[in-house]
């Protein structure tokens, strides 16, 4: 889910650059050096992640997982997504520089968001880290289409239908990164727990 | 695959000092992306256009890698004509498209099409550890670098890894289809990604103590100035001027 160069407005863009950049700055901070390994295997693993395409039906998705992403780093999703979609513009021409800052928005502030609602929910039962997973991919691919639609209707108000398709076609992926990351999270937890937040340490 | 299909040659671009070519591709991208006038826009494709010639790209993958673009901008072309409200431009029954949306859409794609060339020609024409280089002398903060160069350094490992996982779910005869099997399949492969990757995360940061990191990547690239850069830098510090000029005298 990019938004191509040359779509958004001039104030939409400063804003998203501006607001990445604060986020990048408090995720930087958490990130110590010890850490910043982690994060950038990371973040390499999300770029590969988004070349997976899953069947659906005739076609296939691409899976997204800025969720998991955000569960695993919190804060330091903003940076690792930074580079990772910095990396994704210049090797495939996906998103560009001048939208680089709100296309951050778009992946990482649902990934925050999920890191707060679905931490603590991962350690009290099965059923409920299975929620947490679910959670995890439907509403990052959710918040992820509404912050794209909010940036394109802001900047130019007859983008609203457009804004409303793009919507529209992302439910299904909402469901299915929702199926992936329920069961992603199911799997972490049983192969190496430490990777969660508030995980054992190793 | 991931491949970096422009990021060798031996054109004129490509011997243009990185980090000018960084400079003025985010100069460029950005007074494009906030262009109104169309003779400023019809500029910006021309000098896309040109540099994508100069860079000598070849014209096939340049077409590829514009497809996403392209498919948005169609999408952009099917609806905004029909929905903008204004004057009718072309009646068919009941729809009319507005001439103010096929200004908008004319507007929108020229931006597009320039920048995604210009960033093809640019910004493609050298490694992610040239750029990361670039940006280090630039000024780009050291842990937003360390963090690019370990990324891209790992990312063929993961695409590697990811490819053998996939290999070995196949020998064992999974084939993806739409159901709950194939999804948890999926899951399991890239939940094991992520574990394999931070795995390796550790191994990568006690091999980095070992060799004595100490939060600091130095950088031994220098980027010796020819006479393309100068060229280079001349003709696009001119280009800038001359689209701030359009830009300019539209609205006086």
């Amino acid at each position: 889910m990019h938004i191509s160069e040359g779509v958004l407005s001039g104030p939409v863009l400063g804003a998203g650059a501006a607001l990445a950049a604060a986020g990048t700055a408090v995720g930087l901070k958490t990130l110590d050096y010890e850490k910043i390994a982690g994060a950038a295997l990371l973040a390499a693993g999300f770029f590969v992640a988004s070349l997976i395409h899953v069947p659906l039906g005739p076609g296939n998705v691409h899976l997204i997982l800025n969720g998991i992403v955000g569960l695993l780093l919190g804060w330091g999703a903003f940076p690792a997504l930074l580079v990772a979609l910095l990396l994704q513009a210049v090797l495939f021409q996906y998103g560009g520089l001048t939208a680089l800052g709100v296309n951050v928005l778009i992946m990482a502030v649902p990934g925050l968001v999920c890191y707060y609602l679905f931490r603590s929910m991962l350690w009290k039962s099965a059923r409920l880290r299975i929620a947490a997973g679910f959670g995890c991919g439907f509403l990052g691919v959710l918040l992820a289409g509404l912050i794209a639609a909010a940036a394109l209707v802001i900047s130019e108000e007859s983008f609203l239908e457009v804004a409303g398709l793009i919507l529209a076609a992302h439910v299904p992926v909402m469901f299915i990164e929702g199926i992936v990351s329920a069961s992603g999270v199911a799997f972490i937890h049983k192969v190496q727990p430490s990777l969660l937040p508030g995980g054992p340490p190793r | 695959m991931i491949e970096e299909v422009f990021a060798v040659g031996t054109s004129r671009i490509h011997r243009v000092d990185p980090r000018h070519r960084v400079v003025f591709a985010a100069v460029f991208s950005v007074q494009t992306a906030i262009g109104k006038e169309p003779a400023a826009l019809i500029l910006a494709l021309a000098a896309a256009l040109v540099l994508v010639l100069a860079a000598r790209l070849d014209a096939r993958r340049v077409l590829q890698r514009s497809v996403p673009v392209l498919a948005f901008l169609m999408l952009l072309w099917l609806v905004l004509p029909w929905t903008v409200p204004g004057r009718p431009w072309l009646t068919t029954g009941p729809l009319s498209a507005s001439m103010e949306g096929v200004r908008l859409s004319w507007q929108i794609s020229l931006k597009s099409i320039s920048i995604l060339l210009a960033l093809m020609a640019l910004t493609a024409t050298m490694t992610a550890a040239t750029l990361g280089h670039a940006l280090h002398h630039l000024g780009v903060p050291e842990k937003i670098v360390s963090l690019l160069m370990i990324t891209y350094r790992y990312l063929f490992v993961i695409e590697a890894e990811f490819t053998r996982l996939w290999r070995a779910a196949k020998v064992r005869g999974f084939r993806p289809r739409t159901n709950l099997h194939s999804y948890r399949t999926y899951a399991y492969l890239v939940g094991m990604l992520f574990v394999r990757a931070s795995d390796r995360a550790e191994r990568v940061y006690a091999a980095m103590r070992c060799r004595g990191f100490k939060g600091k990547f130095y950088t031994l690239a220098v980027f010796p100035a020819g006479r393309d850069t100068v060229w280079f830098s001349l003709g696009m510090s001119g280009l800038a001027i001359a689209m701030a000029a359009a830009e300019w005298t539209a609205t006086v």
